[in-house]
């Protein structure tokens, strides 16, 4: 390619994102036409009724089709796509999800979420049954599994909570810092996290006498927690907390003169994440059937990462998207070039990717979509608007 | 508006999707005739120069063969891991069922090899044999029907070290290792022979696998001790040797089996001098002097020669990858390569075979995990100044519980055995 075409391809994506972040300005104009309700996460009660419409619209719309395609999928793929590409998508989409919510709408870029992940498998091992069974208290699932998603929301509100008060760079470097030293503390663990090699055989429990680990009921299972996940997200962008969000994301100053608590609203954001990331993290514990110093190591955290970027970080559907392509990538590349070189592949795809298109593949989406129709400047912005 | 276009958008999304799912289905559709098999080992992480040697272990026992047994050719799928368990089991899964092989060789390193072994319970359909793992574990607790081993493991390759240690008047030792089950299985094979004999083994250092820095532990070796047991592999080695060295320290080595491997001894580093008279065991010895391990070694230099990225010599992963997929093709070549019913033919061949490898004749145990030879070696320099493993001494018939009974025998762990 030309010099002359790369520059120019540099500027329209450029000029792009200029436009996207006037759009963005734009965007939080409704902030102030909504009520005034309190700061706090969570619904009012009177808005119940609003919350079932949203989620007839929600279900409605063109998302029908997708749902359809997604439940159709495990029928026509088969068993190991269904599992391995498949389910590890959905599980990877909703980790990865967890972080593109708290980057896209509160501007906060958290290495550390499949550290929060890595803390509901660990506690799910834990608290449930693995191989090491002196290590293993051996509790029903019913109680294991509620009780780690609850250590790993609160693990992440601690995250949170030391992260919030630094900006940008920063809150990179010391959610990358409990990231690893969550990593060291599980590798030279060995009373309760067993070392390098971590606990062996978790197995989903088998209820209503199926086998949760089959392929397709872990995918049914992975879809309904990643589309859970996906309308929690949906919602929550437009509740009174997700619009003040925003607006801390745009303009913290302003919002804390207009008397919203800053670090609440990141902190509560850090908690929501936190809640997406630690079902995740139980589901990946399951997937791998095994939880080891591995799965939570700086590979993995900077993966969920290139997930969200890879998909596009401004529209929670971004997530999933990105962690397809990933697995697809990782699960097939070696047959594409069938050498000891495949690793250039993945890297090759994600370093254009990210090159050709700032905001992922969202974006490219877009801006293909916005072409073919000649014109009409459609950015993946956009579809964050009610 | 807005609605129709966003959805023709995601229309157009799904039948794209569609029709690349029915592409990846389609084309690694079965063929039928020709075996497949698929080989694992780790071409990422601590281990790839080890794992891409191992690949070519495995690739010459097919090329010896023609790539064909009994009328059926040899289809050989690779795939990669980066020694963790989870890749590993992902990689494998992809291989029997995506690319639906009939036969799975690997994993390479004892974390991954009982994971796969896992793994391998829920697939009977398939038949797995080790790549190079090395774990106890692996086939002594909860041996899996479909899964065996043709080398012997960590254990059974540090026979025989112990007594030579303390020939050597080497009363105290520190052992330096890498914090997983194949190291574990490594010291238990020294301790076992070396405690009862006398030894002392006052500090264990257990490192994490691919550190690289040992400032910390090189800073706790106890003056009183007369040599370090060092069971590091590929680059943790190299890293180990040169930071000693620099740190100004002079206590003789011992070796583990992949301390002193190929890979190790051709680092081109100033220090590596520091390995001569080195003591270690293992599977093989680059200067034994059997004739089939001649042919072996003249074998595998004629087909990667140095100039091609091989090794002056077979490394031990090239040799336990070729020793497992030697077995996985004589067996085929025992039943005429009938794998029907569920292989049943073709397991009980392997089970009562006896394999014919460079190093004497390898039988199996109960659980399916090899009989074999282990050599202590010490490292010298030849007139070209490579570094060789010439052979100590040589112990045939080590079995997994190292002549133990069964009840007195415990699986070596961090602190199994102890004698401070």
């Amino acid at each position: 390619m030309a010099a002359a075409q790369w520059r120019k391809a540099m500027n329209s994506a450029a000029a792009a994102s200029a436009a996207r972040g006037r759009a963005a300005t734009g965007s939080s104009m409704p902030v102030h036409r909504v009520p005034p309700a309190a700061p706090a996460p969570g619904e009012v009660p009177s808005a119940a009724s609003d919350v079932w419409n949203e989620l007839w619209r929600f279900v409605a719309s063109r998302n029908l089709v997708v749902l359809l395609a997604l439940v159709v999928f495990p029928l026509v793929a088969s068993p190991f796509v269904t599992f391995q590409v498949g389910a590890q998508s959905l599980v990877l989409g909703m980790i990865a999800l967890s972080l593109s919510f708290l980057a896209g709408y509160g501007g906060m870029i958290s290495l550390a979420q499949m550290t929060v992940a890595g803390v509901a498998g660990y506690a799910v091992a834990v608290l449930g049954h693995s191989s090491s069974a002196e290590i293993s208290l051996g509790w029903p699932w019913w109680v294991a599994v509620p009780v780690a998603v609850v250590i790993a929301v609160l693990a992440s509100t601690l995250i949170g909570w030391l992260s919030v008060r630094t900006e940008g760079i920063y809150t990179i470097m010391i959610t990358l810092a409990i990231g690893v030293a969550f990593y060291y503390l599980v590798l030279q663990n060995y009373s309760v996290f067993n070392g390098f090699q971590g606990l062996r055989e978790l197995k989903p429990p088998t209820v209503l006498g199926i086998q949760w680990r089959d392929p397709v009921p872990f995918y049914a299972l992975s879809l309904v927690c990643a589309l859970a996940a996906y309308w929690l997200v949906c919602h929550v962008v437009r509740a009174p907390f997700g619009i003040a969000l925003q607006g801390i994301r745009d303009n913290p100053r302003r919002m804390s003169a207009l008397g919203y608590s800053v670090v609440a609203h990141r902190v509560a954001a850090y908690a929501l994440s936190g809640l997406i990331a630690a079902v995740g993290g139980v589901l990946l514990a399951w997937y791998n059937a095994l939880m080891s110093p591995g799965s939570v190591g700086t590979g993995w955290l900077i993966n969920i990462l290139v997930i969200a970027v890879l998909g596009g970080v401004r529209h929670p559907a971004g997530a999933f998207l990105g962690a397809l392509v990933f697995v697809l990538l990782q699960t097939f590349a070696i047959d594409l070039i069938d050498r000891e070189r495949f690793n250039l592949v993945i890297g090759g795809v994600f370093l254009a990717i990210v090159l050709f298109s700032p905001d992922g593949l969202l974006g490219l989406w877009a801006r293909l979509a916005a072409r073919l129709r000649s014109g009409r400047a459609l950015t993946s912005n956009q579809r964050r608007q009610p | 508006m807005k609605v129709t276009t966003t959805k023709r958008i995601w229309v157009r999304s799904i039948v794209g999707a569609a029709a690349a799912t029915a592409l990846w289905g389609g084309a690694w559709a079965q063929q039928g005739q020709p075996v497949k098999i698929g080989l694992l080992a780790t071409l990422e992480g601590p281990f790839a120069a080890g794992g891409a040697d191992g690949m070519r272990g495995a690739e010459l026992a097919v090329k010896q063969r023609g790539g064909v047994v009994a009328g059926r050719k040899i289809e050989v799928i690779k795939a990669s891991s980066d020694a963790k368990p989870d890749v590993a089991v992902n990689s494998t899964r992809k291989l029997v069922e995506q690319d639906k092989v009939d036969i799975m060789v690997g994993p390479l390193s004892g974390g991954e090899g009982i994971a796969v072994k896992d793994y391998s319970k829920t697939q009977p359909q398939v038949t797995f044999i080790n790549g190079g793992s090395g774990a106890q574990g692996t086939t002594l607790t909860n041996p899996s029907p479909n899964f065996f081993r043709f080398n012997t493991d960590g254990g059974q390759w540090m026979v025989g070290l112990g007594k030579a240690a303390l020939a050597k008047g080497y009363k105290r030792t520190m052992v330096i290792a890498e914090d997983y089950a194949f190291p574990y299985s490594q010291v238990q094979g020294f301790m076992a022979e070396y405690c009862k004999a006398g030894g002392k083994v006052p500090v264990k250092a257990w490192v994490p696998l691919g550190g690289k820095d040992y400032s910390s532990v090189i800073a706790t070796i106890p003056k009183d001790v007369d040599a370090l047991l060092v069971v590091l592999g590929g680059a943790d080695a190299v890293n180990f040797l040169t930071q000693y060295e620099n740190a100004g320290g002079d206590k003789p080595m011992l070796g583990g089996s992949i301390t002193v491997s190929q890979d190790v001894l051709n680092y081109k580093g100033k220090r590596r001098d520091s390995l001569v008279g080195t003591l270690s065991a293992g599977p093989l010895a680059d200067a034994y002097d059997g004739a089939d391990w001649k042919a072996f070694v003249a074998d595998y230099q004629k087909t990667y020669p140095v100039s091609a990225g091989g090794f002056p010599s077979p490394s031990l992963f090239a040799y336990v990858y070729y020793v497992n997929m030697k077995a996985a093709l004589d067996g085929l070549a025992a039943v005429n390569g009938d794998l029907s019913g569920n292989q049943a033919k073709y397991r009980e061949a392997l089970s009562k075979m006896t394999l014919k490898t460079p190093n004497g004749d390898v039988r199996l145990d109960g659980n399916r995990q090899a009989i074999g030879t282990t050599f202590v070696t010490e490292v010298v320099k030849d007139s070209q100044g490579n570094l060789f493993n010439k052979v100590h001494s040589k112990v045939d018939n080590v079995d997994q519980l190292l002549g133990m009974k069964a009840e007195e025998f415990k699986i070596g762990s961090r602190d199994v055995p102890a004698c401070p």
